[in-house]
């Protein structure tokens, strides 16, 4: 267990202290108000987009209006659409260095470490400021193999028929009315085309900010991996501190075509002014993997729920996801797959983590459709309640209609106990010490599954906000 | 004062750890100590000094609030003293949390430890090992001759180095959770060591290796408050002094004669 972090390039404080109250910026539109018609139609306009995209939508538009609020949904009471900014567009264009970028935003993502993380570590960076992109660059090596990484506007117009097929395919605007509203309003998010047989080996990164309160953000990311291709993509988001609260609604479409290989990893770090929901789905062809990790850490409440659809023989997936919550808040979060196709396999593990009134939920789902011969599906959920103010709850669903697949489920729930409390106090711990070493062994065995930059940052991160639990750092 | 009430002045002045100092403070001290739990007076008045270099032994049968009392001189959130005090060096004790009493020396090895999933037992002795020594980082072993201490007192208490990967206390026997308390309690090298029915689950072996344990205690100056309501490991090691309580409150208290004659008559003679 590596716990001791000198990475320069990890900040000594936590997200929110770092990135302190927000600071005004200037912006150049920002349109409020009700979700109607003419809103749709002016945001298109802005982007002049192409006009199969203004069509798609407010088909969207039209589903959100009839879809019913999702009944599941605990402790959204709060959010009010109507009385946020749906799009805010940054007085910025998309700079391809950084001197270019406004000095107030280029110091956000500065105290973040995000550009030197990027010349170290990443391939291509894409950074996002309110309702746009205000960074994009790829490193020249990537590009000459093909590579294409940009904003996800500028790809609708360079590349329409490479976009129209996956856009929104992967994920329907049908499928919930959060999913419907992403559709109407999305703006900002990124694009990324890997050739066949292409390997990159250093990842790409997003990573997105929300400035200020009452704003609504709904980046659109979509990565398509053809035949026998391989790609990291790392999504990372923050927030300054605020009154009031924002909302994020993003969306993420994975399409890894026959052999091809996508890792997509997330490091969520909102401050506790953001509403976040997340929309996040992957299809793998034959013989194709997709493997989520998702790092859950910040925002006052959170629904995110990686899925992926096996649909080519021999497909793969995998999904961990490590949820904290701490303070009264509230993550509902859960990994679906759904096995269209013979001999495919997925591995589903959840940690969640509560503490100081915390609350979490885990909502699975593993469907097996008939004629998906031979599929094995195994999940593995782990809560750790650290005190008895805090829950967890978890709610498995295992759908199987194909005689010959294997779907296991191993399920714990760890509550600290006065007892163990007071017998590591005993020792000389104090009482968020003890936690501390409880949490960090709790998620040893994720942390040893993930590459190795990304387990540095999830482990400070983890320890920055257990940072009142101390003495670990 | 205290050669009218110390079984072994003379022998006790002249051990080196001992400064005359120390032995003049009296150690631990418990006056007159009333604690309730959950609502309830469990304790009704226990008074007891246990002094450096000396083995106290605290027995009665059960249910007479034996582990209470080590609890109640640990501080533990719950067992709330309503009543009389615990004095370490003629220092109150009063308001000092778990840790604070820990680091003050106080040591408590629990009759029956829970387990910890997801600590090793290596991670929980170097972060307790670190705190005393006031390292920064917990997890990191900074002196590689800790990692030697460790591995001796493995060894010293029985247990084999696997235990020290496995989490604390999952799925250990009886037998090896005692140990691992031994263990504990040799790494911290408390000054006051309170040993709640440490030889209870053990087998003939591990009764012995108890009592020498306790015995090497005694000689290096410490003090040990020894409960037990079974007399066997009395024959091992005599204790200075030996206090019996029933129902909360302190019905004989003497030499090691006494515990030899509750091992021959029982409790009834007091109740
Ligand atoms: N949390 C509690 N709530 C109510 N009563 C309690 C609680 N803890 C202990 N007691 C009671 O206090 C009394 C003393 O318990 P204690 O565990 O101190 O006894 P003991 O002498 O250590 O016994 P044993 O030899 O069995 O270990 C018992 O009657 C027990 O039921
Ligand atoms: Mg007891």
């Amino acid at each position: 267990m590596t716990i001791k972090l000198r990475d320069k390039i990890l900040p000594e404080k936590g997200v929110e202290e770092l990135l302190g109250y927000a600071v005004p910026t200037k912006t150049t539109v920002e349109l409020r108000g009700r979700i109607s018609r003419s809103l749709v139609e002016e945001i298109s306009r802005i982007k002049k987009e192409p006009d199969w995209m203004r069509r798609l939508r407010l088909r969207s538009l039209e589903l959100f209006e009839k879809l019913p609020m999702p009944n599941w949904l605990r402790g959204i009471e709060e959010l009010d659409l109507e009385e946020l900014t749906h799009y805010v567009k940054p007085e910025a264009g998309i700079a391809e260095r950084w001197e270019d970028v406004p000095e107030e935003i280029r110091k956000y993502y500065e105290r973040l470490g995000i550009p030197e993380l990027e010349q170290r570590f990443l391939s291509g960076l894409s950074a996002q400021f309110e309702s746009e992109t205000v960074y994009s660059s790829v490193k020249k090596k990537l590009s000459e193999m093909g590579v294409i990484m940009l904003p996800m506007e500028e790809a609708v117009k360079r590349y329409p028929d490479l976009v129209k097929k996956y856009f929104l395919r992967v994920f329907p605007a049908s499928d919930h009315k959060f999913a419907a509203l992403h559709a109407a309003l999305w703006s900002g998010g990124v694009f990324v085309y890997v050739p066949p047989g292409v390997r990159v080996e250093e990842p790409l990164e997003a990573f997105f900010l929300i400035g200020r309160a009452m704003e609504g953000q709904f980046e659109h990311t979509l990565i398509v991996a053809d035949e026998g291709s391989f790609i990291h993509f790392i999504e990372g988001c923050a927030a300054p501190m605020y009154k009031g609260y924002s909302f994020h609604d993003g969306m993420v479409e994975l399409y890894a075509h026959k052999g091809a290989t996508i890792k997509f990893t997330t490091l969520q770090n909102w401050s506790k002014n953001v509403i976040n929901f997340n929309n996040k789905r992957g299809i793998a062809e034959e013989g194709a993997r997709i493997d989520w990790i998702e790092g859950s850490i910040g925002s006052r409440i959170t629904y995110v729920y990686p899925s992926t659809i096996l649909r080519g023989r021999g497909a793969s997936t995998r999904s961990m996801v490590v949820s904290v919550v701490k303070g009264p808040y509230l993550k509902d979060t859960g990994s679906k797959v759904i096995h269209v196709a013979p001999d495919t396999r997925s591995r589903i593990i959840n940690k969640s983590i509560s503490v100081d009134g915390g609350i979490n939920i885990y909502r699975g789902l593993v469907k097996v459709l008939r004629g998906a011969r031979n599929a094995h599906a195994h999940v593995e959920c782990d809560s750790l309640i650290l005190d008895s103010k805090s829950m967890a709850f978890t709610y498995p669903h295992n759908q199987v209609d194909e005689p010959t697949a294997t779907v296991t489920h191993e399920a714990t729930t760890g509550r600290l106990g006065e007892e163990q409390l007071f017998y590591m106090m005993s020792r000389g711990l104090s009482e968020d010490e003890a936690k501390s070493l409880i949490v960090l062994g709790f998620l040893d065995e994720i942390m040893a599954e993930l590459p190795f930059e990304f387990a540095n940052v999830l482990n400070r991160v983890i320890q920055l906000e257990f940072k009142k639990l101390g003495g670990l750092g | 004062m205290f050669f009218a009430v110390n079984d072994r002045p003379v022998s006790f002045i002249w051990r080196p750890h001992n400064s005359l100092l120390t032995v003049l403070k009296l150690t631990l001290e418990i006056k007159d100590l009333h604690v309730a739990v959950g609502g309830r007076q469990v304790l009704r008045g226990v008074s007891l000094t246990v002094r450096y270099g000396e083995v106290h032994a605290v027995m009665g049968p059960n249910g007479s609030g034996k582990s209470t009392l080590a609890y109640a001189i640990m501080g533990r959130p719950g067992y709330e003293v309503t009543k009389g005090d615990v004095l370490l060096d003629g220092e109150s004790l009063k308001g000092l949390t778990t840790e604070e009493r820990s680091l003050k020396g106080l040591f408590l090895a629990m009759q029956e430890p829970p387990q910890i999933p997801g600590v090793r037992v290596s991670t929980f002795l170097i972060a307790s090992i670190n705190k005393r020594m006031g390292a920064d980082d917990l997890t990191r072993v900074k002196n590689p001759l800790v990692l030697k201490r460790i591995y001796d007192a493995v060894k010293n208490v029985g247990l084999s180095k696997d235990h020290l990967t496995r989490e604390l206390n999952v799925g250990f026997s009886g037998g090896e959770k005692k140990r691992n308390e031994l263990l504990q309690l040799l790494l911290l090298d408390p000054k006051v060591v309170i040993l709640d029915e440490p030889d209870s689950g053990l087998d003939v072996d591990g009764v012995k290796r108890v009592a020498e344990i306790i015995q090497e205690l005694r000689e290096k100056g410490k003090a040990v408050l020894l409960i037990t309501h079974y007399p066997r490991i009395l024959e091992y090691v005599e204790p200075n002094h030996v206090t019996v309580l029933y129902r909360g409150t302190v019905v004989a208290k003497g030499g090691p004669e006494l515990a030899k004659r509750i091992e021959e008559e029982g409790y009834s003679f007091i109740k």
